[in-house]
């Protein structure tokens, strides 16, 4: 049995830094899988790499492909995408605009583009109300929905999620998390990464613990939320 | 001076407003999605008009060898990178964009070179000899450095220029040309101002373009792809845009633009070899104006520039590019002041 995502030793530096040591992970079709650890760790380099806008070393592979021998773009083709960490919107466009190049890839089912928005602006109505409105108009809530709405665009089977809570509410942040969880109903696996380790636990199957750019623990989800070790570091000594 | 002649100096300012308008249009097109400063442009728009005038003469234009020795370097770099790569993927398709599709104008160039053929034939074999020379000077020039900083990409674009316009005095020499009017006809208008049918193409053609212009960048997925490269092109890779692809689509259409602007400057002005430089450097005038990102701003800003040029030349025709580069130091001022209350928002793709 192989797994939909595969990375194995991999190393990721910044000229002689190097943010990420050797970290394997893994991930099976229509999993969520969550990498927490704290600000510093190499969480938000580890999803540069995987995506191919970091160089790396070691073993990447997506559904049995090597990852290395694609391009950013051919890996979007493939439906891996993520939704980075600053959203990286095209703000001076409009909502709509963000969403139709967010199907870019898919420009030729067009199809499957109109019945794509549909299902976008039924996940986020909110995001239909303003599809007229210039994207660095919206929210931080609906700046974080319209990019997790335009990565959904490109048809995904693998969604990668940089800290899609940071800088939100928390009311919010349990909302877009809740919808993280109903990706998964439509086939969509995902490796969410985050800071905020109680609320990616809750949302997710298994987790892995990031620190210093090494995981220093992994375990399913629910073992790691009663995990002394994780809760005295990450969830603030609070138990339910 | 006299209303009259204000009006005139109005007319005649706008009209060569028009084509560093439509230069303006394509500087700013190419610096938003490949953060290169063209400075090549004028230097296309110039071997238009010297292309045009050697058909007129019946003669073989240097262009064609140009563009083909242009075409023959970026083949044989695409067959280096496939080495390279060890893989042919997409190398067909490459070849055929950047070898063969180049030779499609140049064969029909050298047909009609020494013919005497209608002037609606001349025209577009000459604009379809622009066309390839800025995808073909990207793939060679600026595509192995497409990371370089903006100040090396300014450098390249610099000696490019230099070079091209030395080959222009190869081919053309050293004497200039005009070439025929493309329209006769003198109107009077209604208050007695006389305008030439050539002015007013010059302005229509313009407008017309600006218009299509704005539709393909409002309506059409190519054209927000390409102002999604602009603004952010982390985010545009994020959706499968592939920069190279957007890069070869802005060179296109600023190619085609400085086509246009040379066929249409040729009549009014006579061209020589490196005439292309100013031509470029005061619709660089106009986009600084607009910040080298805004459209609309470029526009006007190339116009008032046109403007300016038709009345420094009325009162002191020494003194016109004297007059028309000091705009640049409020301009920059004035941008320097705005830049620094307005927060470094430009900056936000540099570190993705």
């Amino acid at each position: 049995m192989s797994a939909m995502l595969e990375i194995a030793d991999l190393h990721v530096g910044y000229g002689k830094v190097e943010a990420v040591r050797g970290v394997s992970l893994s991930l099976d079709k229509g999993r969520i899988v969550t990498v927490i650890g704290p600000n510093g760790a190499g969480k938000t380099t580890l999803l540069g790499a995987a995506m191919g806008l970091l160089a790396s070393r070691g073993v990447l592979r997506f559904e049995g492909a090597d990852l290395h021998e694609l391009g950013v773009e051919d890996r979007v083709e493939r439906g891996f995408c993520l939704v980075p960490e600053r959203r990286e919107l095209f703000g001076e466009m409009t909502v709509g605009d963000n969403l139709i190049l967010g199907a870019y890839s898919r420009r030729k089912d067009a199809a499957f583009v109109k019945s794509a928005l549909d299902g976008v602006f039924d996940r986020f109505p909110r995001l239909a109300e303003r599809r007229r409105q210039r994207a660095d108009t919206l929210s931080g809530g609906e700046r974080q929905m319209l990019a997790i709405g335009r990565a959904l665009m490109a048809g995904p089977r693998l969604l990668l999620l940089d800290e899609p809570s940071l800088g939100l509410a928390p009311l919010i942040v349990r909302d877009i998390l809740r919808i993280v969880a109903t990706l998964r109903d439509t086939g969509v696996s995902i490796l969410l990464v985050e800071q905020n380790a109680r609320a990616a636990l809750e949302t997710a199957d298994y987790g892995y613990v990031l620190e210093t750019g090494e995981i220093a623990l992994h375990g399913a989800a629910s073992d790691l939320l009663n995990d002394p070790r994780v809760m005295a570091t990450y969830l603030g000594g609070a138990t339910e | 001076m006299t209303p009259d002649i204000a009006l005139i100096l109005t007319v005649d300012g706008l009209a060569n407003g028009a084509i560093y308008l439509l230069a303006g249009l394509g500087l700013v097109l190419i610096f938003s999605v490949t953060r290169v400063v063209f400075v090549p442009f004028g230097d296309i728009a110039a071997f238009t008009a010297l292309t045009l005038a050697a058909f007129q003469m019946q003669r073989v234009p240097g262009t064609i060898g140009l563009v083909a020795v242009l075409a023959a370097v970026a083949s044989l770099m695409e067959l280096g990178a496939a080495v390279r790569r060890r893989s042919a993927d997409g190398l067909a398709q490459r070849l055929f964009g950047y070898g063969l599709l180049p030779l499609i104008p140049c064969g029909l160039a050298w047909l009609i070179a020494a013919r005497d053929v209608p002037e609606i034939v001349r025209i577009p074999v000459a604009l379809g000899l622009a066309l390839p020379m800025g995808p073909l000077l990207d793939r060679i020039a600026f595509r192995p450095i497409a990371d370089a900083s903006v100040l090396v990409l300014l450098i390249v674009a610099i000696a490019l220029h230099f070079a091209i316009a030395g080959l222009g005095l190869l081919f053309f020499g050293p004497e200039g040309f005009r070439t025929t009017a493309l329209v006769d006809g003198i109107f009077e208008l209604p208050g007695g101002l006389v305008i030439t049918g050539q002015l007013i193409l010059m302005m229509a053609s313009a407008v017309l373009l600006a218009v299509l212009f704005f539709l393909f960048f409002e309506r059409s997925l190519i054209g927000k792809a390409l102002r999604a490269t602009a603004v952010n092109r982390t985010g545009a890779r994020l959706v499968g845009i592939r920069p190279e692809r957007t890069g070869v689509t802005a060179y296109l259409i600023a190619s085609a633009l400085a086509g246009i602007s040379g066929i249409l400057i040729g009549p009014s002005t006579t061209i020589y070899y490196d005439s292309g430089f100013l031509i470029g450097l005061k619709a660089f005038v106009g986009a600084i104006i607009g910040g080298l990102v805004s459209y609309p701003v470029t526009a006007l800003g190339a116009l008032f520039v046109g403007v300016m040029e038709s009345f420094a030349s009325f009162f002191s025709s020494a003194m016109k590019e004297v007059v028309v580069f000091s705009l640049l130091i409020p301009v920059l001022l004035w941008r320097s002041l705005a830049l620094a209350h307005g927060g470094d928002e430009e900056h936000e793709e540099l570190d993705g």
